[in-house]
């Protein structure tokens, strides 16, 4: 019983970290058609920031979580106006461009803080025990704020006017760029606002992991995982995706023998099944081939 | 004695007519007198290592080149290639006592057969879609190389494999000519029939197929030979480093093998190789500023392609040659006419 539960609790939190950050993902990618390999060192950057507003400057946690997501917002925008805008028209340079931006995020983390391991103190102490099983109010409030984010972005995305050019620019760029969007204006929010994401993600899961300069791989590799699972550029695939990876890797951890180390490889392995019967994911469009 | 002279007169006009007219061509033969000569210039070991294992690089980024540069199928786990034929060495190497020259070529053909593994499934995906597949694929196999420690030695590694040649200019040799003459084949497929259908491949896939090619068997044939080709560089590696451990598999070196070839310009052979001499060496010897390298490399990177974006060695190439408008020959850039038909090059 207790650890059906244990791979719920762990599966949920998983599943809401990868969502907020596949979600986002998917948004750059449909908007402005960026692979974005650094994405996932956002995340890392917005986790650092907190660890050095709380540690260096002796804020509380809340104000540091707001610091760190408006500073990944304007690095985001910033990279994307100087380095990324120029070159859009060239896949194969794009693609390279973030390559190499989140390894210079990881080389500045490594010289400011050293490689070693770093943690970060917990929102708020405690624990509740329900079944045998510990959970954490620090768990608790990763997944509520989390959901919180996530039903914030679906009503801007539905409800607003912005919402609706973003949604309309990752339909049909021309087409959007002829009814008077601002193409490239729409592609610096959709950055703005996806790297945001990330930045949150990496906040609120920041005390429950461990800080060092390579933390953005693993996530990185999960992130794109999901979205191909769900399908590119579906945000409701990219949610159903997040949960699948997310609940995969917990029962993996606690049912299998050796599961820490097997954990990523059965659940990509699980992606690679999904797409040999449905190429496309599970709630793609595929897109048709710009010729 | 005449058949002699005759051939070396024959090689002076190929050389005046055809090599020295293009810059182009002078730099691969300056490239080639390089490689070969480097010893006699240097006795420093700590040289002699650096471009060992820029050669070693480059017939990987060749190879990466040849499969995602050429075709089209963008691939992100070619890391797991290379780690296949620097596992399947290694282990063939240490249970079986077979001498490197036997184990490298078996390691390679494990690695076609890895081509083969990840080509299937990829076939039915494109683009963006493969690119992130087969990002899994090595990450899938470092996973079981954690589980199993006994037998793949875990995070340590294989250790104990026998060295490629008994001094460190024996192996330079080795690898050097192994990393001319496989690059020149790579050069070579690309230029041929199969290049080209490689290319249209890229280009237009439906077009290929409506004109009767059989475009999933020229597919997999692309994924069979890079395997091949990074296979034989992940061998060379481990018999070189005489270790394979968990870091030839890296996201990492996925990602480098990307930069180096889109650096250099893709789908052009001698970009990534150029590439990989660039900035490896470049990155080793900036040992004096050691926390500042990878962040240089990747500034230089960054740098560099928000004013090529095409790739630093396409540029040059754009710079210092011309395209002749009316019989496509190429001529060097200071020509007012071209060489061949006399037209004028603007």
């Amino acid at each position: 019983m207790s650890i059906i539960l244990d791979i719920i609790v762990m599966g949920l939190i998983k599943g809401s970290i990868y969502a907020l950050l596949a979600i986002s993902f998917s948004l750059i990618f449909g908007v402005a058609r960026i692979v974005n390999i650094a994405h996932t060192a956002f995340y890392m950057v917005a986790a650092y920031c907190i660890y050095t507003v709380t540690n260096y400057m002796g804020w509380s946690a809340v104000p540091a979580m707001f610091v760190a997501v408006i500073l990944s917002v304007i690095l985001g925008m910033v990279i994307y106006k100087v380095f990324l805008n120029p070159i859009r028209e060239h896949e194969g340079a794009v693609l390279i461009a973030t390559m190499a931006i989140a390894m210079v995020f990881q080389e500045v983390m490594t010289l400011f803080f050293s490689g070693s391991f770093l943690s970060v103190p917990n929102l708020i102490d405690g624990y509740f025990i329900i079944f045998g099983v510990k959970v954490f109010y620090q768990q608790l409030l990763t997944l509520c704020a989390a959901a919180l984010v996530m039903v914030i972005l679906m009503i801007f995305l539905f409800k607003t006017k912005l919402g609706l050019a973003l949604r309309s620019t990752a339909q049909d760029r021309e087409v959007a760029n002829l009814m008077g969007i601002n193409e490239s204006k729409v592609a610096m929010i959709t950055m703005g606002i996806a790297i945001g994401l990330a930045g949150f993600a990496g906040a609120i899961v920041v005390p429950l992991e461990i800080l060092e300069p390579h933390m953005w791989a693993t996530p990185l590799v999960m992130m794109m995982a999901v979205v191909v699972l769900g399908g590119l550029g579906s945000l409701k695939g990219s949610f159903v995706g997040a949960y699948i990876m997310g609940f995969t890797e917990a029962m993996v951890v606690f049912l299998s023998p050796q599961g820490a180390f097997l954990k990523i490889s059965v659940a990509l392995l699980i992606m690679i099944i999904v797409l040999l019967i449905r190429p496309e994911g599970l709630f793609g469009v595929y897109f048709e081939e710009e010729r | 004695m005449k058949l002699i002279l005759f051939y070396l007169r024959k090689l002076f006009a190929v050389l005046k007519n055809e090599v020295l007219v293009l810059p182009s061509r002078v730099a691969v033969i300056i490239f080639f007198l390089f490689i070969l000569l480097l010893p006699l210039f240097t006795d420093d070991l700590y040289v002699l290592r650096v471009f060992t294992l820029a050669s070693i690089f480059a017939i990987f980024a060749a190879s990466w080149d040849l499969l995602s540069g050429f075709t089209g199928q963008l691939n992100f786990g070619h890391a797991l290639f290379f780690g296949v034929g620097a596992y399947s060495a290694a282990l063939i190497n240490l249970h079986w006592q077979l001498a490197p020259w036997l184990s490298i070529p078996l390691g390679a053909l494990i690695g076609v057969a890895a081509g083969l593994i990840v080509g299937i499934p990829a076939l039915r995906l494109k683009g963006t879609y493969l690119a992130l597949t087969t990002l899994a694929f090595p990450i899938i196999v470092t996973g079981l190389v954690f589980t199993f420690p006994d037998f793949t030695g875990g995070e340590l590694g294989i250790s104990g494999i026998q060295k490629l040649a008994p001094t460190r200019i024996h192996e330079y040799y080795i690898i050097s000519i192994l990393m001319l003459g496989l690059c020149t084949i790579m050069w070579k497929i690309t230029d041929s029939n199969t290049g080209i259908i490689f290319h249209a491949i890229r280009e237009d896939e439906i077009a290929v197929r409506a004109s009767g090619v059989n475009t999933t068997r020229y597919k997999l044939l692309a994924f069979c030979l890079s395997g091949f080709f990074a296979g034989i560089a992940g061998g060379l590696y481990a018999h070189f480093m005489r270790i394979a451990g968990p870091s030839v598999l890296e996201i990492s070196l996925s990602f480098m093998v990307v930069i180096w070839a889109m650096f250099g310009g893709a789908a052009t052979i001698y970009g990534p190789i150029g590439a990989v001499f660039f900035l490896y060496p470049l990155v080793e010897f900036m040992h004096v500023i050691q926390d500042y390298r990878t962040l240089m490399f990747a500034f230089v990177v960054l740098l560099v392609l928000l004013f090529m974006p095409d790739g630093l060695f396409r540029w040059l190439r754009e710079k210092i040659e011309t395209e002749c408008p009316r019989c496509k020959v190429r001529n060097i850039a200071t020509r007012d006419t071209c060489r061949i038909c006399t037209a004028p090059l603007d």
